[in-house]
């Protein structure tokens, strides 16, 4: 295991590429649903802002 | 002839796009995630280790992926901003929107796993390579897209112009990339040739392939994803975005 | 159609002529960052005279791209632009109109001082010579592919950084053969193909470049 880990002395630059990636990688969907969550919370927010209006007049 | 057509530009409307997205993107996901994972595991556990590199060849399933998806995304980017400027579709100018910062991580990436592949086998991190130089400009135009488009509050505006950046972006590329392969050749002496990659074993060349279409996978995932958000965040005063949203939510509740 | 391309030329050189500081402000921004850089480096004259070609050359890059945000600013601002846009004569053919009187105002100062500069750098006359052909072939490039980046950032609030940032990549072609050709003759290899691909970058920038900031106009002042 730890031999796996040791890149055969290259494991710098493999973990550090590798890992750079998956965290960029698992980072950006991340911030997409958030993105995502956001937009549909606004539409919802204004969507009851106009049936609230709709009630009143 | 015709009829078909209009079949096709019925799905450049974001109000069927957008659910249309929705279904297929579990899938997508799916996918990358099942080939990605594949390729990882070719690529630590079967890939066999180069009798010149060691191990730190392994940068390659990476590297050589990333690099290939960077070059590919603005492809894409100027085919849907040519079919934008022809035939006038919003959802062109948000697809190229979708795909730009997902192109731009791409580029970083190949560039931060080339750097991480330089400096064990040349002795440094960064050498003025020909590819390097070029996939750095890459980079910078990325930049320039992303900060054009959002630098531009009139949405109908800002597509169009990003358009057509995209487009004299993708007739310059050729340019430059024989511009800096020249101006590389003429300074040989201060750099170091990228010389052939020591002969791939057809498992490394399917590892690499299966690394190649998970990171598609992966792209279409992103881009549809933020494709939706952005159609949201468009069209959000419309009546089928709120009645579209507030189905959503009760099947939440639900 | 010629008399229309005459008369964009003709109003822009005079509007220029007005207002002088906007004329000397990219030829002192080139002298001025030229002679700063052997400050940085160092006198000795053989590093200089290494330097020289990319010193010069990025300079000259830097102070075209200063003044771009200027090329059709006034105009929009006085909506003379959008009559330009609505007249029947072809936009591209205005705008190269327009960067051609932008070139004779901001460039060719440029170009006419650059040996002068060279001359601090310890350049032989062979080497001054070519770079003056490299600004001569090069600089008219900068503008016209400059046009666009003008083009698209039209009125926006950062404008002047955001051309710079489009601006730049498109740039390198440029650069490369320009400041290569006078590194060329300085090593003594010779700048002929450095000069000759200055001049089909020219050509080409000529063909597309007013087409493709005709289309940013259009989009930006719409």
């Amino acid at each position: 295991m730890a031999e796996f880990f040791h890149m055969g002395g290259y494991a710098l630059y493999v973990w550090g590429s590798f890992g750079v990636t998956a965290l960029l990688m698992i980072l950006e969907p991340i911030l997409l649903h958030k993105r995502h969550q956001a937009a549909v919370r606004r539409v919802a927010r204004i969507a009851r802002m106009q049936r609230a209006e709709v009630r009143k007049s | 002839m015709s009829s078909r057509l209009i079949n096709w530009f019925r799905f450049s409307s974001p109000a069927t796009f957008y659910p249309l997205v929705g279904r297929l993107l579990p899938w997508v996901a799916a996918s990358a995630v099942l080939l990605i994972g594949i390729g990882l595991y070719l690529s630590f556990f079967v890939a066999p280790t180069d009798y010149k590199q060691g191990e730190g060849y392994r940068i390659i399933f990476v590297h050589v992926p990333a690099a290939w998806m960077s070059m590919f995304i603005y492809l894409v980017m100027a085919f849907w901003s040519a079919m934008g400027l022809v035939f006038n579709t919003r959802l062109s100018a948000m697809m190229t929107q979708a795909l730009a910062p997902t192109g731009a991580m791409f580029t970083f990436v190949a560039l931060w796993t080339g750097a991480f592949w330089g400096k064990p086998m040349w002795g440094t991190w960064w050498v003025w390579d020909a590819r390097l130089t070029s996939e750095l400009i890459l980079l910078f135009l990325y930049i320039g897209y992303i900060a054009l488009t959002s630098a531009i509050e009139d949405t109908r505006r800002a597509d169009r112009a990003g358009a057509i950046l995209v487009l004299v972006g993708v007739v310059n590329i050729p340019i430059i990339y024989f511009s800096v392969e020249w101006w590389n050749t003429l300074h040989q002496g201060s750099t170091i040739n990228f010389r052939k990659e020591s002969s791939m074993t057809s498992t490394m060349l399917w590892t690499m392939l299966i690394m190649a279409l998970g990171f598609w996978a992966y792209t279409i995932a992103a881009a549809f994803s933020r494709v939706r958000s952005i159609i949201l965040e468009r069209e959000r005063n419309t009546s089928w975005a709120q009645e579209l949203v507030a189905g959503e939510e009760v099947d939440k509740h639900g | 159609m010629f008399t229309v391309f005459a008369w964009v030329v003709k109003r822009d050189l005079m509007l220029a002529m007005r207002s002088r500081s906007d004329l000397f402000t990219a030829l002192f921004f080139f002298v001025i960052v030229v002679s700063l850089f052997p400050l940085a480096i160092g006198p000795e004259l053989e590093t200089l005279r290494q330097i020289a070609p990319g010193v010069v050359w990025v300079a000259a890059l830097l102070a075209s791209m200063l003044v771009l945000e200027r090329l059709f600013a006034a105009d929009h601002a006085d909506g003379s632009l959008e009559q330009m846009l609505l007249s029947p004569q072809p936009v591209s053919l205005l705008v190269l109109g327009k960067v051609l009187a932008h070139w004779l105002v901001t460039g060719v100062p440029l170009v006419v001082v650059a040996p002068l500069l060279g001359l601090q750098y310890d350049l032989d006359s062979e080497a001054l010579g070519v770079l003056l052909l490299s600004l001569l072939l090069g600089t008219p490039s900068l503008s016209l592919i400059g046009a666009i980046g003008a083009g698209l950032t039209l009125g926006l609030r950062n404008g002047g950084v955001l051309v710079s940032l489009l601006v730049l990549p498109l740039y390198v072609p440029v650069l490369i053969f320009g400041a290569g050709a006078v590194e060329a003759s300085v090593s003594g290899l010779g700048a002929q193909s450095h000069l000759y691909l200055l001049g089909a970058i020219l050509v080409m920038a000529l063909l597309l470049a007013p087409l493709g900031a005709a289309a940013a106009l259009r989009v930006s002042a719409e």
